[in-house]
């Protein structure tokens, strides 16, 4: 395995009761940028992000981490998952897990309550915030510990504009600070303000991968031209 | 209907005179079921987490015997107890029947399936909603196990208050294994049985009254103290 690489997946495929979810794939992910995963609805984007970050059992093939630290990759869902606490302890407990200083947890919760504009309501319970605000906390809380790599799940769906831009500036500078970012997304809009790479997914299997330039302006299949456009692909 | 207000009226009575056996009545009730119940809730609790989380070969058979427990006739518990800890049985040598102890005993076994049933029931829809976050968090099962406890405290505090209505008001396993013995043994429950069977109704009704109001009580003191109806937090 390249030492450039800090993830490389090989022959990988999934299936569940019988049938392929996806596979058999490769991919190799280099150790800076955003990548973005695009495909139509059941293209199998989540699976593989999910099998990626290790939560996904796997039948065949190999999750090669070039660094195999666990604790440096995080993911954030699509639905985000917020702990039945206050903001402010929800931010702290993935610090907590791994018995970080109280000073260290303290600063680290002030920064990022600051930092998504949550510092006023750090002490109500996460489960009365926003759909916006929930997943504003749960990115926070997925980049506390300064992971190398944030899987993301379609973090924007079903947000106004106006916590899709808040959230894309929070991505981009966690992107500016070193932490790798692999999203999926079926926002054409979204991935041609954020990607530097680009895996296009179609029925279970990476139909193409590339720069975004190069897959925006000169895509090599039909298929992905066709999606690019606006059209339906199955 | 006289009988009732009379039992009202007695039971005013006894209140306001601050009666001395009433007194000791009732706070051998209350000790020996919050006992009872503080043992059963160390029990139950921990157990119906590690049910929803843990997946093992005979886990279902576990659960629907923990559920079936929750059937068993107090009365026959009360039985099994007192062979266990009479002069002939295994337990003996403990010289434990009629004591206050062989009460919390019998007591902890009634209970402690009600609340492993329901505390695992709780502990199941939370589990579900948290399932992605701890997995992808990268947790120890301990740390699930302690995040959904402290998190699911609410739902917990409900199970062990079914425990203590349950507990507080049972007469047949503690008349067996306690014996009803005046100042040592006697409870509200053994002592409104031995009233109705002196032909007392009005005093009899007067501790079921007193019963009712401490149970009330108790169940309000403990859900002011862990603040469970606190707006905007947990």
């Amino acid at each position: 395995m390249s030492a450039r690489f800090p993830l490389e997946l090989r022959q990988i495929f999934v299936r569940r009761r019988g049938k392929t979810v996806i596979g058999p794939l490769d991919l190799a992910l280099g150790a800076h940028g955003i990548t973005i995963i695009l495909g139509p609805n059941g293209s199998g984007k989540t699976t593989l992000l999910r099998v990626m970050h290790g939560i996904e059992r796997i039948n065949g093939g190999a999750v090669q981490w070039a660094q195999d630290d666990p604790a440096q990759h995080a993911f954030v869902f699509q639905s985000p998952v917020v702990l039945r606490r206050t903001v402010a302890q929800n931010l702290a407990y993935p610090l907590t897990l791994v018995n970080a200083p109280n000073e260290r947890v303290t600063t680290a919760v002030q920064d990022w309550l600051a930092r998504i504009g949550l510092s006023n309501k750090a002490e109500l319970s996460a489960t009365r915030l926003s759909g916006g605000e929930r997943q504003k906390l749960a990115i926070a809380r997925a980049l506390i510990r300064k992971p190398d790599v944030l899987f993301l799940d379609e973090p924007c769906a079903n947000l106004d504009g106006h916590a899709t831009r808040e959230i894309e500036t929070i991505l981009r500078e966690a992107a500016a600070a070193g932490t790798r970012l692999v999203m999926a997304t079926h926002d054409m809009g979204q991935a041609r303000r954020l990607a530097q790479d680009l895996v296009f997914m179609l029925n279970g299997k990476i139909h193409e991968t590339g720069t975004a330039a190069s897959i925006f302006d000169t895509p090599k299949t039909s298929e992905l031209a066709a999606f690019l456009k606006g059209d339906i692909v199955v | 209907m006289i009988d009732i207000l009379d039992g009202l009226k007695s039971a005013f009575w006894l209140v306001i005179s601050f009666d001395v056996e009433l007194w000791e009545i009732s706070l051998r009730s209350l000790r020996v079921t919050l006992t009872a119940l503080v043992i059963a809730s160390l029990i139950a609790i921990p157990l119906g987490t590690f049910l929803a989380v843990q997946r093992f070969r005979y886990r279902r058979f576990v659960i629907s015997f923990i559920n079936a427990l929750m059937g068993l006739p107090p009365v026959v518990i009360g039985l099994l107890v007192y062979i266990l800890l009479s002069r002939s049985g295994p337990f003996g040598v403990l010289n434990l029947l009629f004591t206050p102890a062989a009460m919390i005993i019998a007591q902890v076994i009634i209970i402690t399936p009600v609340i492993a049933s329901i505390a695992h029931q709780a502990m199941r829809e939370l589990w579900a909603e948290y399932h992605d976050l701890l997995i992808s968090l990268n947790t120890t099962k301990w740390q699930r196990i302690k995040t959904l406890i402290c998190d699911g405290r609410r739902n917990l505090l409900t199970a062990a208050l079914a425990g203590f209505g349950r507990a507080i008001g049972e007469v047949g396993a503690i008349m067996i294994v306690g014996g009803n013995i005046d100042h040592v043994t006697r409870v509200l429950t053994t002592a409104i049985a031995l009233e109705t069977g002196k032909g007392d109704f009005a005093l009899a009704l007067g501790l079921g009254f007193v019963l009712i109001g401490i149970a009330i009580l108790v169940n309000l003191a403990i859900h002011t103290l862990s603040r469970t109806e606190r707006e905007g937090r947990w």
